[in-house]
């Protein structure tokens, strides 16, 4: 029953949805971005992998997934993706700017995972 | 290599350097694309043009309307694609824009660390340091150093936010209006309103002239 409650069945309706169809992460939830690295080029830029961040917005509409695309595979496949915030002290310890600066960066929903608090 | 076509490097006019490794393949990827008729020359030609025609003069403009027109303003932190394709500006790609609003309490600053995602439908062609690594690697780690060398000192109180473009979406800072400039126009305030304004790097309408010598 989790699963159809993580996929905002709609009781009234019945429509499930269809895996990918709505986004994973809603605005302020806290993630993990993935600490992989793949060969090739990805649009996660190295410097914010494995890092925590909040998530600031899903943007829409879903885009056209680049990073399968570069690899020529699933052409034209969508895929949702974020806003995401993470703190420049998260990102550099030892930052020596105001506690409350940050950065803004898009990341596809593939590299994202719910912080599981330890 | 098989063909005879591609075996040389273009010409160059006297006195120019030889064209880059890159700057050949681009050449020998672009004629084969051409020969094997993916693309037409004009198609190239044509996009160059619509490129060329895109400058910060219509970034400036959309600034000056958000700032005298507060519906306008609403819509275009609601969908900065929208917005603009409202007052002629077209998006000829397939990216988004998001208006960032620099306030007392954030200043904000736009890159792209992975290589020079920028707002061209709205302003053109990047500035070379856009494009570079110093910039973009410095606009992520040390952004207060980096904007002090800009002539732009962010106090303490404000917070800093640097949006990396990496994917689908491109940014576009909507500076703050410059005090004492409640009598201007919206075709005055355009002229205020800088490159680097909406990149972010300093505040609209302000110049420094260089001290005087004598």
């Amino acid at each position: 029953m989790t699963e159809l409650s993580k996929t905002q069945l709609n009781a009234n309706l019945m429509v499930i949805p269809a895996e990918g169809e709505e986004p994973m992460f809603a605005a302020g939830d806290n993630v993990v971005i993935s600490h992989r690295f793949p060969i090739g080029h990805f649009r996660v830029p190295n410097y914010i992998r494995g890092k925590k961040a909040t998530v600031e917005a899903v943007i829409h509409p879903p885009a056209v997934d680049n990073e399968e695309e570069a690899f020529g595979r699933n052409a034209g496949n969508k895929r949702h993706y974020y806003r995401i915030a993470i703190p420049l002290t998260e990102l550099w310890p030892g930052y020596a700017g105001s506690r409350r600066d940050g950065l803004r960066i898009e990341v596809f929903e593939s590299w994202l995972s719910k912080e599981t608090s330890k | 290599m098989s063909s005879q076509i591609h075996d040389h490097t273009p010409a160059a006019d006297a006195g120019e350097v030889r064209p880059s490794y890159y700057e050949v393949m681009e050449t020998a990827v672009r004629e084969l694309l051409v020969e094997k008729t993916l693309i037409g020359a004009g198609e190239i030609r044509r996009q160059i043009e619509v490129l060329d025609s895109r400058n910060p003069a219509l970034g400036a403009k959309v600034v000056a309307r958000a700032w005298v027109d507060p519906a306008f303003r609403v819509r275009l932190f609601a969908n900065g694609r929208k917005a603009c394709e409202e007052i002629g500006i077209t998006f000829y790609d397939d990216t988004e824009l998001i208006v960032l609003e620099n306030t007392d309490r954030v200043h904000n600053l736009i890159v792209c660390t992975l290589c020079s995602c920028y707002p061209r439908p709205v302003l053109g062609l990047p500035p070379d340091w856009y494009k570079l690594k110093p910039y973009r690697a410095r606009a992520v780690k040390e952004p207060r150093a980096l904007l002090a060398e800009f002539g732009t000192i962010i106090p303490d109180n404000v917070e800093v936010r640097v949006s990396d473009s990496t994917a689908m979406v491109r940014y576009l800072v909507l500076p703050q209006r410059p005090q004492g400039t409640e009598g201007m126009n919206e075709e005055e305030l355009a002229h205020l309103v800088t490159r680097d304004a909406m990149i972010g790097v300093v505040k609209a309408g302000v110049i420094d002239l260089p001290e005087k010598t004598q």
